[in-house]
């Protein structure tokens, strides 16, 4: 049974895409055929991260309006031949979308794939709202500063209400926490909530922590997904989290110098 | 014309009904002598002249209804406007006092037992079983089990109980007490419908803000209060108190 993933904060700038593209590789990678699409009509960010941009025909709302078949938007990853792109409109706005269209988009996605991750866009409008609405799990991506913290808390309020799931009584949306733009030197000396502190405020189950990293930025202007950059210290924690929600159990890495030492060899900062 | 509604259908709704409650002075008269009546309230005016300058007021005739005491309502509210109050209600009036205040545009509120009922008690045989007996209504409790996450809202007829945290952004309201079995982070509201006897109980009080029947407090007036401790907070002569459980 395919799974719907949405990549999700509220807030904006905290690496929802970077997510999103990296969560996709990682489980394309590991075989299971996965569709990643952008929510973000408007502002369409995915295609770059993902190094696909100049190969944009169709996109979401081509496939809404019937301009497009699904077959015809869907966008063949480069690296990873289980991956498709789904790249949003940048010529429209959210309005464009519309709960039916995502609905029959995302069903016709299902009998085909494994897992579905939608990109949310920042905010808790209409666009964020449909990226949710049918998700089956939640990855809220947080930043270690009490704004981020709060607008996430938002976000779980929303998904437990407004979702599918939740109007029609069904199992809630499994929530995860992604900690991203950790830096153990920044908490150490207080400038940064820890882990702890965010846990505490959010109650969630922690699937992993990504630390700052230079190669979250070259990975973005290369368009490849940090995640294939299997030496940096974001990649691996991509790939940490891609296994622990297949079931696997890793160890936290990152969440504190001693354990960043893969960081420091290779060459983090 | 067309485009203009439609227009507005994309526009935001700029209204919307509230329900508030309001502390409002109620004057109660047990005398239909006029003169009397102004000279006394003139007095008491005198006594507090800023708490009363352009205070609303609603004047209640019960007890001059009961003693049978005609009172002429536009001559009371030419008094009552005349010494600087603003008098926005009658309660218990007759049928033709309640006429006559409406002609006014003073709107009538039935507070309590209006006289008009005081009125055919009066014809009819009072029975024993009219004197209103106290109604036992089963306490509605409402029991949250999820954690109330920021922007979130609930409101509860009875107590609310709730087992996990209630985020900062997140308000909970009861018209009775408030149980909150992990942190208090957001806003809370016991007794919103006045019940002074309302309490707050938490394990960890870190709220934005608390209230008992419309007496609040503010995060930074919490700053005495120690985290992971559970609290017990409730309502002594109009003020807060919080007390260690």
């Amino acid at each position: 049974m395919a799974r719907i993933i949405v990549v999700t904060s509220g807030k904006g700038g905290v690496g929802k895409t970077t997510t999103s593209a990296a969560i996709a590789t990682g489980l394309a990678k590991r075989g299971h055929k996965t569709a990643v699409i952008d929510f973000d009509v408007g502002l369409r960010n995915l295609d770059l991260i993902m190094g696909c941009e100049r190969r944009v025909v169709y996109d979401f709302v081509n496939v809404i309006n019937g301009e497009a078949t699904l077959n015809q938007a869907l966008i063949r990853d480069k690296n990873c031949n289980q991956l498709y792109i789904l790249p949003a409109s940048q010529t429209r706005d959210k309005d464009a979308l519309s709960q039916e269209g995502v609905g029959k988009i995302l069903d016709e996605l299902k009998k085909d794939f494994k897992y579905i991750v939608c990109d949310s866009p920042a905010g808790i409008e209409k666009g964020a709202h449909l990226a949710m609405y049918f998700a089956d799990d939640a990855f809220i991506v947080t930043n270690p500063e009490v704004s981020s913290v709060r607008d996430s808390d938002r976000m779980l309020g929303i998904l437990s209400s407004k979702s599918r799931r939740a109007e029609q009584n069904q199992e809630p949306i499994k929530e995860y926490l992604l900690l991203s733009r950790y830096s153990p030197d920044r908490v150490k000396l207080g400038e940064m909530l820890s882990v702890d502190d965010v846990q505490e405020i959010l109650s969630l189950h922690l699937l992993g922590v990504i630390p700052e990293s230079k190669s979250v930025l070259n990975a973005s202007n290369s368009g490849t997904p940090v995640i294939l950059d299997e030496k940096s210290d974001a990649g691996q924690a991509y790939a940490d989290i891609v296994a622990r929600y297949l079931g696997e159990d890793r160890p936290h890495r990152f969440i504190d110098d001693k354990k960043g030492l893969f960081g420091k060899l290779f060459g983090r900062r | 014309m067309s485009t203009d509604s439609q227009q507005n259908a994309h526009h935001s709704p700029v209204l919307e009904f509230k329900s508030s409650s309001f502390s409002v002075p109620v004057l109660v008269l047990t005398s239909n002598d006029i003169v009397i009546i102004e000279q006394q309230l003139q007095e008491k005016i005198h006594q507090a002249p800023e708490f009363f300058k352009n205070s609303p007021l609603v004047f209640d005739l019960q007890e001059v209804n009961k003693l049978d005491l005609d009172i002429d309502v536009t001559e009371l509210t030419g008094i009552i406007r005349k010494l600087g109050l603003l008098p926005i209600g009658i309660r218990s009036g007759t049928t033709q006092q309640n006429q006559q205040a409406l002609e006014l545009g003073i709107p009538i509120h039935s507070g309590h037992s209006t006289t008009a009922s005081f009125e055919t008690q009066k014809q009819q045989t009072p029975e024993p079983e009219q004197i209103a007996e106290p109604q036992f209504v089963a306490a509605i409790s409402t029991l949250i089990t999820q954690p109330v996450r920021s922007g979130q809202r609930i409101y509860a007829e009875g107590d609310l109980v709730i087992l996990a945290q209630v985020s900062a952004g997140a308000e909970i309201m009861a018209e009775g007490n408030i149980h909150v079995y992990g942190s208090l982070r957001g806003r809370a509201l016991a007794g919103v419908q006045g019940n002074t006897e309302a309490r707050i109980f938490c394990f960890d009080l870190q709220a934005e803000l608390i209230s008992i029947a419309g007496n609040y407090k503010i995060s930074e007036d919490l700053n005495g209060t120690v985290p992971n401790q559970p609290v017990q907070i409730y309502l002594q002569n109009h003020a807060l108190v919080i007390k260690d459980i």
